[in-house]
């Protein structure tokens, strides 16, 4: 596998993991009615780091990121975000204050065009009104111009301007992907965070995500969460590993001692087989 | 001169911006518009302005102000019949009560009074998905139906609740003949549906479809599924409303509750299924489809002296609307509208396919 510019790239790692803690999540519970899918979880997110979340199927890391955004609620622990507190938000307010996410089962607008998912993204940085948007005259017009010219730099970043007018739904698996990252990225997200973005994807797909995903961290600063199930993606590019297994934290660390850890490699041997 | 994109580049997003990107289409649909406001209500017959352009300009908008709802936005919903006969009740009963509001603004009320009623009868959606919402929606249609016949007040004291409209004027001029109301509907028709596709093209209408294909996501990116469910009910029934008033004043003149009955919603309800979910153009498409097929069922047969009797001509016309709807729902859910669209593309290409 043909890996340089990721490993150029992790070069740089030790330099980004240095930054402050913007998410800080303590002591996590989350149930589903008999269902312990997070038990008593604690990690924080330091800025500019790849914080990776790995873990056998069904140990919870889904569920993580779901309780970082606020789609679901733990039952209890605490989250600090850029040093505010939250207990209970909606994926709205996450979004507001700059966490975007894509899913692990691809959540795109599927009758809507590559370039309409991406432009959805921006919605939140869109002021005009439905009465001006009727009328689409002036303000909307020039507001829908400025935030397509962000959309096409988007667009350009992630090498997809021959599919902007093509409905998601008929694009391949790889390519879906990759627009939802685009929506994601669209938002200009302070914390982004990405659910299992390479998986069915074939290695020279994977290349191009790892090298997006290192370029997003690096041109653009932004922080990001990763769920992965490729070990050799995530030890390349993570500053720091969690490791979940049966919704609770069993590894936390650089990716060398995570990979050493005698709980993690059990964990891993015990599911292999 | 070829059907063709080519050589047209854009050089900047205004451009790509507009409704119609292709040259030629924007020569068409002005030419379209040309012939409709000059040559149609010249050379057009009485029988055809009243019997069949009329209540296709009409229907049209219905149908645009449903496949918001529907098309757009994924919400089903049976009431739509209910929805205009507010817009057209609440229209008549400010023109007797308070006659000198000019026609114009009583038919814009009557649109607001439809959205108040849309709104509330929206609230459900926020909860119910699918069949459930269906039902719902079909509860306001029984509601509405029953209130228009058994609350005098609603109906000024009108026996059975059928009302009729007086003779009409728009701002002095006189709206008598045909061609008259058929100028009439026609502007609002074309104004909607320009605002209609100003709507679905930013900001708002992408909200509307984005919680249509995929509400968690839509929250996720900070599109709050209340909002836009709501104003999707709003836009719709301000349209449909609008459109009841219009259907009452310039195509019965006199009407009663039946006249806006769960037929008319199941009726607009197929249009925008042959026309096209989710498509401005294809709203006009399913109803011209509706009200041109008992035509053709009635007179073509008889050119080709076969005569159909009327009962077996409103058969065949069931018949051929029951197929339709299955084939559609199974095959092309997008309609008319995206047969329309495979054949531009076929012929933007035409003849060189590569
Ligand atoms: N919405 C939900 N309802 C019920 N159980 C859920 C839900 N989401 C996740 N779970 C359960 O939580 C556990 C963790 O799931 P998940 O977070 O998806 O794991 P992972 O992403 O690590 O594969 C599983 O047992 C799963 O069945
Ligand atoms: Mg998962």
């Amino acid at each position: 596998m043909n890996m340089t510019d990721i490993n150029s790239a992790t070069v740089t790692a030790p330099a980004r993991g240095q930054g402050e803690v913007i998410l800080d999540l303590q002591n996590i519970s989350l149930r589903f009615g008999g269902v312990k899918a997070l038990t008593d979880i604690s990690f924080n997110v330091r800025e500019h780091e790849i914080r990776s979340i790995i873990g056998p199927n069904g140990a919870g890391k889904s569920s993580m990121l779901n309780v970082i955004n606020g789609v679901y609620h733990p039952q209890e622990g605490r989250i600090h975000f850029r040093g505010e507190e939250r207990r209970k938000m909606e994926p709205q307010v996450a979004a507001a204050q700059g966490i975007a996410r894509t899913f692990q089962n691809i959540a795109l607008f599927k009758g809507m065009s590559v370039l309409d998912n991406i432009m959805t993204g921006r919605n939140l940085k869109m002021k005009c009104n439905l009465f001006q948007h009727a009328l689409f005259w002036g303000r909307a017009q020039k507001e829908e111009i400025e935030h397509r010219i962000k959309v096409e730099e988007v667009i350009d970043f992630l090498e997809i301007q021959g599919i902007r007018h093509t409905p998601v739904g008929r694009l391949p698996y790889g390519l879906q992907k990759r627009v939802e990252l685009g929506r994601a990225l669209a938002a200009e997200p302070e914390l982004l965070l990405l659910d299992e973005p390479m998986a069915g994807m074939n290695v020279e797909e994977k290349q191009d995500m790892c090298r997006f995903i290192l370029d997003v961290n690096d041109q653009f600063g932004t922080t990001i969460v990763l769920i992965e199930h490729d070990m050799g993606v995530v030890m390349d590019i993570s500053d720091r590993v969690v490791v979940l297994d049966y919704g609770r934290k069993i590894g936390d660390g650089a990716p060398d001692e995570v990979k050493n850890n005698p709980d993690v490699i059990a964990a891993y041997l015990g599911t292999s087989h | 001169m070829f059907y063709r994109e080519n050589g047209q580049f854009k050089a900047s997003y205004v451009e790509d911006l507009r409704i119609f990107k292709v040259t030629q289409d924007r020569v068409a649909v002005l030419a379209l518009v040309a012939i409709a406001v000059l040559l149609v209500p010249m050379l057009a017959s009485d029988y055809l302005l009243r019997a069949v352009l009329i209540p296709f300009l009409i229907l049209s908008l219905a149908a645009i102000g449903l496949n918001i709802l529907v098309g757009y936005c994924g919400q089903i919903s049976l009431g739509t019949g209910a929805f205009m006969a507010v817009g057209a009740y609440a229209a008549w009963n400010i023109g007797v009560r308070i006659p000198e509001v000019p026609l114009l603004v009583q038919i814009l009320l009557g649109g607001l009074c439809a959205t108040a009623v849309g709104v509330v009868f929206g609230i459900p959606s926020l909860r119910l998905r699918g069949l459930y919402l269906a039902v719902s929606t079909l509860a306001a249609q029984f509601f509405l139906d029953w209130a228009f016949l058994r609350i005098p007040a609603l109906t000024n004291h009108s026996a059975s609740g059928s009302v009729s409209v007086g003779t009409l004027s728009f701002f002095g001029l006189p709206l008598e003949s045909a061609w008259q109301k058929y100028l009439f509907c026609l502007g609002f028709v074309v104004v909607f549906a320009v605002i209609a596709k100003n709507l679905v093209r930013t900001t708002t209408g992408r909200q509307w479809m984005a919680i249509r294909d995929m509400d968690i996501a839509a929250g996720v990116i900070g599109i709050r599924p209340a909002y836009a469910k709501l104003t999707a009910f709003a836009v719709s029934s301000f349209i449909v409303g609008v459109s009841g008033a219009l259907w009452g004043f310039m195509h019965l003149g006199a009407w009663e509750p039946l006249a806006f009955s769960l037929d008319r919603s199941f009726q607009l309800l197929f249009m925008i299924i042959i026309g096209g979910l989710g498509s401005i153009v294809g709203s006009f498409f399913g109803a011209a489809f509706i009200v041109l097929l008992p035509i053709v069922l009635t007179n073509v047969p008889a050119l080709f002296g076969l005569p159909l009797s009327v009962d077996t001509a409103v058969h065949l016309e069931h018949i051929i609307f029951g197929s339709l709807i299955v084939i559609f729902l199974i095959a092309e859910p997008h309609g008319l509208a995206r047969l329309w669209s495979i054949g531009r593309e076929k012929l933007r290409l035409w003849p060189f396919p590569y």
